[in-house]
């Protein structure tokens, strides 16, 4: 009947002295990692962009030294050379973004879906906690860890050239001082955290809250219900200030952060950054509390909700 | 000795759905060291009830569960109570590992030795994912953190639906023998009657949102007996008012509430009648007559 494993709890209940609950910092992390334990295309996704690209990188590296020396000083090398930098961090970016979007919109309706829901509110997690760590995948992980991929990916490319240019008895000087590695990774960084983290914050919410929301179909709910509201204000008034509003927060991001030169990406090494402008900027604080707020309306609304 | 402490205490505990009345004025009080089982139709409110006890949802009335009330202190509520709400729920991509690392990980009750010790006694792999299991195992596992889990209070929401008769069994024995020590409390619904009447100590009738039967087990012997009776003896058995007849191989079969004993034994063989059959009398002769069976 009774193992000595079995035994174990009895002596502990007595008194019903209630232990202490768990930190708040390690209920944090244990759903945190949930998070990736489920959604394991947050990591494997920008791992496999990496990789594509790579791949392709591969193959270019044959005409490197042919290139490096058909072409003079000047500007022109620089875009020659920076050129695939920028590629890979550009599509590393928009990975991670196309992950982020995908997972808000999951994140809050696939547990409901799949019934789950009641599993995980059978213990002792607060909703709060739980919503708070589904918007940390988004809006730090996801950065951050795009943010290391790109940079390991660059410094492969870099040293994969230097050793072909080597090889080929060029000079890597040449490469080593037009790309900027660490210049690149910081520009790459400051971008990453302030458009696409804080910047998009209330984006990352929104979907997050129409996840919590929707009983089907939480990607139409979080498109179409703005577009409506956009058309029918152009109809009816003949005005687009809804429509500013929301392409001002999708590119407005960039606009405050810095300036660049035109038609370079805002992560370009030679780009004046303006951190006090950005941070000073309403537009910023503005969408942060919208952030919060859908937050907030999201932990709720998914206290009373059930599984579909 | 001292007096059983209350685990769960309703008053008037009232929940709609729009013009749908899901629990209609329930009251419900649950010492310590009991096994509730939770019987009624489908849509009598039982699931409902079990809702607002775990604090799934709002509710009008009165209503603690271990002294929190369930809605507004859910988070505390949770460090003590456990409940299986039916056996689909664990996340399909969840391997094994991981469901124990995380219930580890935030519930400051969990043992885990004792979780390994129960999952060594099945024949489920520890790198496995749930959705690789099959829906005993599913069952043998999610029993396995729950029973590993120190709480005051587990609810069972018909946790053995769709699994065969070899697990159902081994799910309560399991319950009985390596978890229940006279010290916790379940609430259990299910439409397995029979399979959990050796188990329950309390029983409880739910219909349209009422109840209508609440007594426990010692009572349900005492008040209930059922009789086997031959053709020529029928009308004097039906003389005594019978709250319930049906037939079983040529004889009569017929349940009373509150008959003198000695008097039925006389005209056949008296024995408790099964929680099923008295389901079925309950539940009938409050169809027949307004008042209900018992209140």
């Amino acid at each position: 009947m009774s193992t000595s494993a079995n035994a174990v709890p009895n002596s502990s209940v007595g008194g019903g002295i209630t232990p202490a609950a768990m930190s708040k910092m390690q209920l944090f992390y244990w759903s945190v990692r949930r998070e990736l334990w489920e959604y394991r295309s947050i990591y494997i996704a920008p791992l496999a962009a990496a990789g594509v690209f790579l791949f392709g990188f591969l193959f270019s590296l044959i005409h490197l030294p042919s290139r490096v020396e058909g072409i003079s000083l000047h500007d022109q090398q620089r875009i020659v050379l920076v050129g695939p930098y920028d590629m890979a961090a550009g599509l590393i970016m928009v990975t991670a973004l196309i992950v982020a979007v995908f997972y808000c919109l999951d994140a809050l309706y696939g547990e409901r879906r799949d019934r789950s829901i009641l599993f995980w509110k059978s213990l002792p997690v607060s909703d709060l906690t739980t919503v708070l760590a589904k918007a940390f995948i988004p809006i730090v992980f996801l950065q951050l860890l795009s943010w290391a991929i790109t940079s390991a990916t660059q410094l492969i490319m870099l040293l994969l050239s230097s050793a072909v240019l080597a090889a080929s008895g060029q000079s890597v000087g040449i490469l080593w001082s037009q790309v900027s590695f660490f210049q690149m990774s910081f520009m790459l960084l400051y971008h990453l955290l302030t458009v696409h983290a804080l910047w998009y914050a209330p984006v990352y919410c929104w979907l997050l809250l129409v996840s919590a929301w929707a009983r089907r179909a939480p990607f139409l709910w979080a498109i179409l219900p703005p577009l409506a509201i956009g058309v029918v204000e152009k109809v009816a008034f003949n005005t687009l200030y809804f429509g500013n509003f929301i392409g001002y927060r999708l590119t407005g991001g960039m606009e405050v952060m810095g300036s660049s030169a035109p038609n370079r990406l805002p992560i370009d090494p030679g780009m004046e950054i303006t951190p006090g402008h950005f941070l000073a900027s309403p537009g910023l604080w503005l969408g942060l509390t919208v952030a919060a707020a859908f937050l907030y309306a999201a932990a709720r609304i998914r206290r009373s909700r059930g599984p579909m | 000795m001292t007096v059983p402490a209350t685990v769960i205490e309703a008053r008037g505990l009232r929940k709609a759905f729009g013009a749908t009345i899901a629990l209609d004025g329930v009251n419900l009080h649950v010492e310590e060291g009991r096994i509730l089982g939770l019987i009624g139709p489908n849509g009598a409110g039982k699931s409902t009830a079990l809702n607002a006890i775990l604090g799934l949802t709002q509710y009008e009335g009165e209503l603690k569960v271990l002294g929190f009330n369930p809605w507004t202190e859910r988070d505390q509520l949770l460090r003590d109570v456990c409940f299986i709400s039916d056996v689909a729920v664990l996340p399909r991509w969840l391997r094994v590992s991981q469901a124990v690392d995380y219930v580890a990980g935030v519930h400051p009750r969990f043992d885990r030795a004792k979780a390994e010790a129960l999952l060594a006694k099945t024949s489920i792999h520890r790198t496995s994912k749930v959705r690789e299991l099959s829906k005993g195992m599913v069952t043998q596992l999610h029993l396995a953190l729950v029973m590993a889990i120190d709480a005051k209070l587990l609810v069972l929401d018909e946790p053995t639906l769709g699994l065969d008769i070899l697990y159902r069994k081994q799910f309560y024995d399991s319950l009985l023998n390596d978890y229940f020590d006279r010290r916790r409390t379940i609430v259990v619904t299910t439409h397995q009657v029979e399979e959990i009447q050796h188990v329950l100590t309390d029983l409880m009738f739910i219909d349209r949102g009422h109840v209508v039967l609440d007594c426990s087990m010692e009572e349900v012997e005492a008040r209930y007996i059922e009789i086997t009776v031959n053709p020529e003896q029928v009308a004097a058995a039906r003389a005594l008012k019978p709250m319930y007849e049906r037939q079983g191989f040529g004889r009569s079969i017929l349940l009373f509430d509150h008959a003198d004993r000695n008097q039925l034994a006389a005209l056949g063989e008296v024995r408790t009648p099964g929680i099923a059959d008295l389901f079925v009398a309950v539940m009938g002769s409050r169809a027949g007559q307004a008042q209900g069976a018992s209140l």
